[in-house]
């Protein structure tokens, strides 16, 4: 098949990608803007074959967002509301505690927790949360908190982040996921979301954790007013960190989900913007041991072939997720995991059900 | 395989025995590329088409009670109706208000409507001087059925009325074991294909559809491939085939697992390359939502089909996406295609 990469004008790419050579800035701009989706995909392909074999992962995970009230109101963002709001809601320790009880018989692995930049909860509001889930399902992975929230949680305690991380790590805290990153260009920030914590802020953070021995993700959130050159920026940037400290587990590209936000005049990511951005990412990121195709997101469908084009993680039975479907999403809620199965066993691949941090729990 | 491939890259027939082994066996990747090595060949130009039509059902009475359609009411459900010629008259002016171009009209088989009756309903929306792409070949036989004519008949006084091509929906596979089990009282796979070599001697054009992924074996869908690519042999009338997978909710077969996304690129690929004589493949958005349509384009599709002002079938089986002209312009353009409106038998509408 190598002759279509070459006629795709990729076989130079083609070739550092088989000598696990690292990509240039250059070459992750090329990627994008190839009209060749498949030679694309194929090369994506071929990086996730080497660093993931046959395995597709998958987690049984519950998602609790503790509140949306947010200071920040990004323009991208149809979950967070003001506090004056009629829609914005918190929960209360106890209601926190609720919902970990309600779902006590499932065999949930993972407690996904974020929520907005609240204006006045307390420091010690946070430390409960996690104290309280832990005090109910002790063995449960609790990743919560992004960088955005870390930053603000710090400011709270007015302590340093490693010194609240620390505090956090003590309640409960087990690794942190890959929200907030947006696009780190002070530009896309300054349009879209100008109070969050800046890029740089947010990558200091990221590293502050893995110093500290805590796992996180990273996501980069496409298809609303950025560049191609700032993808690749963003990208750049995170292989970088990852350099540094090497405590990635996850690259999740988000797509966009204009409805119900300050930009919903904008149309919402096409298919190939979608793979694209799974391919190039794999591409690029050689030092991310995986790629997730966040379904929720994109759906199941598109979730399947992205397997295909460098993903090898589709995320989770997720019951409710609340801030893509503020946006819009028309995906179904949850998906069962007989159904999870079924399309990564269809697209030729090994289902694994994970733990957080990719530990094997079971292979179908 | 590595023969099947020299062969597919000369330029050389695959026989029904290649093609099972390429959906079986072959990756993702070698059948998009071959797919799409093909679709260039045949279309040099990077164009993806579309047709602004409305998708009209006179009636969802029928008495064929298939076993995979959620549309149809049986003749004694109350809820059955049939639309009066003031209804069909706004829905026509509405689609000519849209640009539309063609009315797909298509119905249940009722039990006791004249041959007249759909006489006049041609003649009817003939004064509104619009393409009429309708009834599929389900509905001809069962016309032939009641009136007694001959299909031969039957498709002239339809042609004379003003029918101008025909849909290749009903077709399903083309197996009569498969027909047997899942739509015993619609017509039989030699008649369904009876019907359209009638209709291209006649001078019409016509489609053909394969729906796939319920009680077929992967044998059966390329029965179904051979007797649509001999049929072209023949006559040349088929203008596009158009492969879809079976939605099952509300049907006889609800529960039953859906083809998924990766099974329907596969099947896509391998019908652009099985069907060398055929020039177009349209992509189902309908089934598949405007992100894998989009992806189809590098799986052979070259057509985006209709804007389906209203679609009333799919949606029925529980699937409703919805795309207007301009985010199918969007869509088509997004992959680095140039959309453009065309007509039934795929000559461009001027911008
Ligand atoms: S993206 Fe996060 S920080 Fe921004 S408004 Fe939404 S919840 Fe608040
Ligand atoms: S598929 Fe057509 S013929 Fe069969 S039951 Fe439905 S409407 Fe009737």
């Amino acid at each position: 098949m190598e002759e279509y990469i070459e006629k795709a004008g990729l076989g130079d790419i083609l070739e550092k990608v088989r000598n696990q050579e690292r990509l240039s800035k250059e070459d992750g701009i090329r990627l994008y803007k190839s009209p060749d989706l498949l030679a694309v995909g194929y090369l994506g392909n071929l990086v996730r074959e080497r660093l993931n074999g046959d395995n597709a992962y998958f987690i049984y995970n519950q998602h609790i967002n503790y509140s949306n009230i947010c200071t920040n109101l990004c323009k991208f963002c149809a979950f967070g509301k003001d506090k004056s709001s009629d829609k914005a809601y918190e929960m209360t320790v106890e209601d926190v505690g609720n919902k970990v009880r309600e779902r006590l018989d499932e065999p949930i692995f993972e407690i996904h927790m974020v929520g907005g930049i609240h204006p006045d909860l307390p420091f010690q509001y946070y430390l409960d949360i996690l104290r309280e889930i832990k005090s109910i399902r002790p063995d449960i992975h609790i990743q919560a908190f992004t960088c955005v929230e870390i930053d603000h949680l710090a400011k709270l305690a007015a302590k340093p982040v490693d010194e609240t991380l620390r505090i956090l790590m003590e309640a409960g805290l087990d690794s942190i996921p890959g929200g907030g990153a947006e696009v780190f260009s002070p530009r896309i920030r300054k349009l879209t979301c100008e109070d969050k914590l800046s890029g740089e802020g947010w990558l200091e953070v990221a590293k502050t954790a893995h110093r500290l021995g805590l796992k996180t993700n990273a996501t980069m959130l496409y298809g609303h007013v950025e560049t191609i050159e700032e993808r690749v920026l963003h990208l750049a940037a995170l292989r970088e960190a990852q350099d540094e400290t090497g405590g990635f587990l996850a690259f999740i590209p988000l797509a966009f989900h204009p409805k119900n936000t300050e930009m919903s005049d904008l149309s919402r990511t096409s298919g190939m913007d979608d793979l694209k951005n799974i391919a190039v990412a794999r591409c690029f990121l050689d030092n991310f041991p995986h790629i997730k195709a966040y379904w929720v997101m994109i759906g199941p469908k598109m979730a399947q072939v992205a397997l295909s084009f460098g993903a090898d993680d589709v995320d989770g039975t997720v019951k409710e997720e609340i801030i893509t479907h503020m946006a819009g999403a028309e995906t179904e809620q949850a998906m069962s995991i007989n159904a999870l199965v079924g399309i990564i066993k269809e697209a030729g691949r090994v289902p694994v059900q994970r733990g957080t941090l990719y530990d094997v729990i079971e292979k179908y | 395989m590595k023969t099947i491939i020299r062969k597919i890259e000369a330029g050389e027939r695959i026989n029904a025995e290649d093609g099972l082994q390429l959906l079986r066996d072959a990756d993702l990747y070698q059948l998009g590329f071959l797919a799409d090595m093909i679709r260039k060949r045949l279309h040099p130009t990077p164009l993806v088409t579309y047709v602004i039509d409305r998708n009209i059902n006179y009636t969802d009475i029928c008495i064929s009670a298939c076993k995979f359609c959620a549309f149809y009411k049986s003749p004694e459900d109350k809820n059955g109706s049939v639309l009066s010629f003031d209804e069909l008259g706004e829905k026509i002016s509405e689609t000519k208000e849209l640009g539309g171009t063609q009315i797909l009209l298509q119905g249940g088989l009722h039990p006791d409507k004249p041959f007249e009756f759909y006489e006049d309903m041609l003649r009817f929306i003939k004064g509104h001087d619009i393409h009429i792409h309708g009834f599929s070949p389900p509905e001809v036989c069962h016309f032939a059925t009641l009136s007694g004519l001959s299909v031969t008949e039957v498709l002239e006084r339809l042609r004379r009325a003003g029918l101008d091509s025909i849909p290749g929906g009903g077709a399903e596979i083309l197996s009569d074991r498969v027909r047997q089990e899942c739509a015993p009282r619609k017509c039989s796979a030699d008649e369904w294909i009876g019907v359209m070599e009638e209709a291209h001697n006649q001078g019409m054009r016509t489609t053909a559809t394969m729906m796939f992924g319920h009680i077929e074996t992967l044998e059966e869908r390329f029965e179904h491939l051979q007797r649509v690519r001999d049929l072209q042999d023949r006559t040349g009338g088929f203008t596009a085939f158009i492969p879809w997978p079976f939605q099952p909710d509300n049907t006889v077969y609800a529960g039953m697992p859906k083809a998924t996304a990766f099974a329907y690129l596969k099947m896509l690929a391998v019908s652009r390359i099985f069907l060398d004589n055929v020039a177009n493949i349209q992509a189902s958005w309908v089934t598949q939502g405007p992100k894998i349509a989009q992806v189809s384009l590098f799986f052979g599709a070259n057509d985006f089909g209709s804007t389906m002002i209203e679609e009333n079938v799919v949606a029925a089986a529980g699937v409703s996406f919805r795309l207007s002209e301009d985010e199918i312009r969007k869509i088509v353009a997004g992959a680095g295609f140039i959309p453009k409106q065309r007509s039934m038998d795929y000559t461009l509408v001027a911008d």
